[in-house]
């Protein structure tokens, strides 16, 4: 069963007046059937959580493990993080100019199976990913992200998920920017991918709209670069009626 | 790492000029033009035409004495191409406008002349090569288009030593016409070149330079309108590696109505003391009504210690224009772009040749001759390689 562990993560990142520590001793563990959703307000180090399991240079990790099924995930590369099987979909996607998304998603794939897919198969199925995310094949013949609407890039991240078919799916705030349609198009993918069995996912978002269409089995609230509260969906529906403020007061020192 | 030690300067942010917004500049057309190489003073760096060139390594091209060498010259091309030895001030369409051009004029002797009859349309392109053997050498092509032809001439130039060129070319009304220049010299080669061209009505050039190689290369490129409807495309790649330089300025002049002008270069810098430069001029005179110009230059610098300079200059003597404009930008490699192809599972070296594709993939295409491009597609991928195990070794040196 695949497993990420988190075990009291410190990160800081580099400012101009030295470093700034982030993320305060996260403790998580997220196993494959299981789908956990972290909210917490603007600035709790959500993306910094994500960012630092996918091994962005940014963020220094000063103290504390992250595993993928007992392997040391911290000492590997960005690359190597995804081919041994994690996925972050990011809040803000990145324009690659002059590299087009079919030639990407198939460098991509090449890459995470070692080797390339069958032709055949593969153009059948990158149409029925970007179809299912109600993405035109013309796409595919774009340049990744360029020119995409906010909504058209969080799909695009959506259609990877599908097609590299990680082990863990670290999603920051893919909800964000969505119309209803959107999110629930979205949501599906989400589910057709958690669905697959033995698959975790780490869903960030700030509002428990999303959470209507994905149904969480673990609710962690975040507040001030660590894990206030957990509980299950029943915490969401907590934070839909009474916002942060009960965590926030109890995070202030 | 610290960056302080690149530089990275651009001219102008990008911006556009409509009608009616003229940018005061040096008249352009004001500097002198001779076949007489005394009325070019030996540069010291200081001219406005030389300021970012390394002049004193140039001693040997500014020296008014016959070659030490001939250049090995070797053409082919399908049938119907003409090739002929002619006087060298046979055409005239090119003049000389700096000093390296006016010796290389009146040492290469006679020119070599590429012909496309009137109304041929070459199935193949037109090869010419131009080898330097090491030491200092002069050569003067002439590619003359007829009207309504259609043909590509592709001149490489390789080889060791130093070279001084000239070629001018002649697309004649209703021709389309393809020049590709490529300047990979060896390492230690320098080649200063000018290009002239006279575009005819209805005419269009498609005008490539490609720079790959050599010490120091300088290309200077001058476009005219020989009537109404002329269009010319003047494209350009170039990769500076550590201790390249590679200039290319660039001179259109809109003097015809209706005449359009779209120029694109891009280039890559890496390693130390890695150095490019381009100069865009663009001259819309009073009597040019109806011209549409835009220029471009990119550059994509990928490690510390290179620089790209690029000054675009538009001056515009009419209201009366379709539209006119210039961008110019310089970036650092972009770790964001890197960092999200990693996170997908695609590993450095991998990546980054990827970014760097991408940023020279429009141009590229647009190239339009298959054999220069999967060329370049194959000298860009060394280059790379290069540039990662320089990054590789600079990193283990510091212990990164
Ligand atoms: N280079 C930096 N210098 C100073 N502070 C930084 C730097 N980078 C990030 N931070 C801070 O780290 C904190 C956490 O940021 P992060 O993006 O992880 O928050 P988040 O929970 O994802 O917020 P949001 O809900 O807005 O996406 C923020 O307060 C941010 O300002
Ligand atoms: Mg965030």
């Amino acid at each position: 069963m695949a497993t990420l562990e988190i075990r009291d993560l410190h990160v800081s990142v580099d400012t101009e007046n030295g470093p700034k520590e982030i993320l305060r001793g996260v403790d998580l563990t997220i196993a494959g059937g299981q789908t956990h959703a972290i909210m917490g307000p603007n600035g709790s180090g959500k993306s910094t959580l994500a960012y630092s399991i996918a091994g962005h240079p940014k963020y220094n990790v000063t103290s504390g493990t992250v595993t993928l099924d007992g392997e040391d995930v911290l000492d590997m590369k960005v690359d190597e993080r995804a081919r041994a099987g994690l996925f972050l979909a990011m809040q803000y996607p990145v324009e690659v100019p002059g590299v087009t998304v079919s030639n990407f998603l198939r460098t991509a794939k090449t890459a995470i199976d070692g080797e390339a897919p069958k032709l055949r198969t593969w153009v059948k199925d990158v149409n029925k990913a970007l179809a299912d995310l109600d993405m035109d094949p013309d796409f595919g013949q774009r340049n990744v992200n360029e020119g995409f609407s906010g909504g058209e890039k969080k799909r695009h991240e959506i259609v990877q998920l599908e097609l590299l078919d990680p082990k863990i799916a670290i999603l920051d705030e893919t909800d964000s920017g969505l119309d209803i349609d959107a999110l629930k198009i979205v949501s599906t993918g989400v589910n057709r991918f958690a669905e697959k069995g033995d698959k975790g996912v780490l869903l960030i978002t700030h509002y428990t709209r999303i959470l209507r269409y994905i149904t969480p089995d673990f609710v962690h609230v975040f507040v001030d670069g660590r894990v206030a509260e957990e509980g299950g969906p029943e915490l969401a529906e907590e934070l839909e009626a009474n916002g942060y403020e009960r965590f926030l007061k109890a995070g202030a020192k | 790492m610290s960056s302080s030690d690149t530089l990275v300067a651009t001219g102008n942010k990008a911006h556009s000029h409509g009608p009616g917004s003229p940018v005061p500049l040096q008249a352009r057309s004001e500097r002198p033009t001779s076949y007489d190489v005394a009325d070019f003073a030996v540069p010291n760096g200081r001219e406005e035409e030389w300021r970012f060139t390394p002049v004193k390594q140039l001693k040997a091209l500014f020296d008014d004495a016959a070659g030490s060498e001939t250049p090995k010259i070797d053409t082919s091309g399908p049938e119907g191409v003409v090739f002929e030895t002619v006087a060298a001030d046979s055409l005239k369409v090119g003049k000389p406008q700096d000093r390296s051009a006016a010796i290389a004029w009146n040492h290469a002797g006679e020119a070599l002349a590429v012909r496309i009859p009137v109304e041929a349309e070459l199935t193949e392109a037109v090869h010419v090569n131009v080898a330097s053997l090491g030491a200092r050498g002069f050569s003067h092509l002439i590619v003359d288009a007829g009207r309504h032809s259609k043909a590509i001439v592709i001149i490489d130039h390789t080889g060791a030593g130093e070279l001084g060129s000239n070629v001018e070319i002649v697309v004649g009304d209703g021709a389309e016409l393809r020049v590709v220049s490529i300047q990979q010299g060896d390492n230690e080669s320098i080649h200063l070149g000018q290009h002239d061209a006279l575009v005819g009505r209805d005419a269009k050039l498609h005008h490539v330079v490609v720079t790959l190689g050599g010490k120091i290369v300088r290309i200077a490129t001058n476009v005219r309108y020989a009537g109404p409807g002329g269009d010319a495309e003047l494209l350009g790649v170039y990769f500076a590696e550590s201790g390249q330089h590679h200039e290319n300025r660039l001179f259109v002049d809109h003097e015809a109505v209706q005449c359009k002008s779209n120029v694109i270069y891009k280039g890559a810098l890496a390693g130390d003391h890695a150095r490019s430069v381009w100069i865009g001029d663009v001259l819309i005179r009073a009597a040019a009504e109806g011209t549409s110009t835009f220029e471009l230059n990119r550059n994509l610098v990928l490690t510390d210690g290179a620089r790209a300079d690029s000054v675009p200059n538009l001056e515009i003597e009419t209201g009366e224009i379709e539209g006119a404009g210039h961008a110019s930008a310089t970036g650092r490699f972009d770790d964001e772009q890197l960092f999200y192809l990693q996170a997908r599972g695609i590993p450095e070296d991998a990546a980054r040749r990827l970014v760097v594709s991408g940023f020279f993939n429009d141009i590229i295409g647009k190239i339009g001759v298959p054999e220069v491009t999967e060329h370049l597609h194959e000298v860009i991928e060394e280059k790379l390689a290069r540039t990662a195990e320089l990054s590789a070794s600079a990193k283990a040196v510091t212990g990164q």
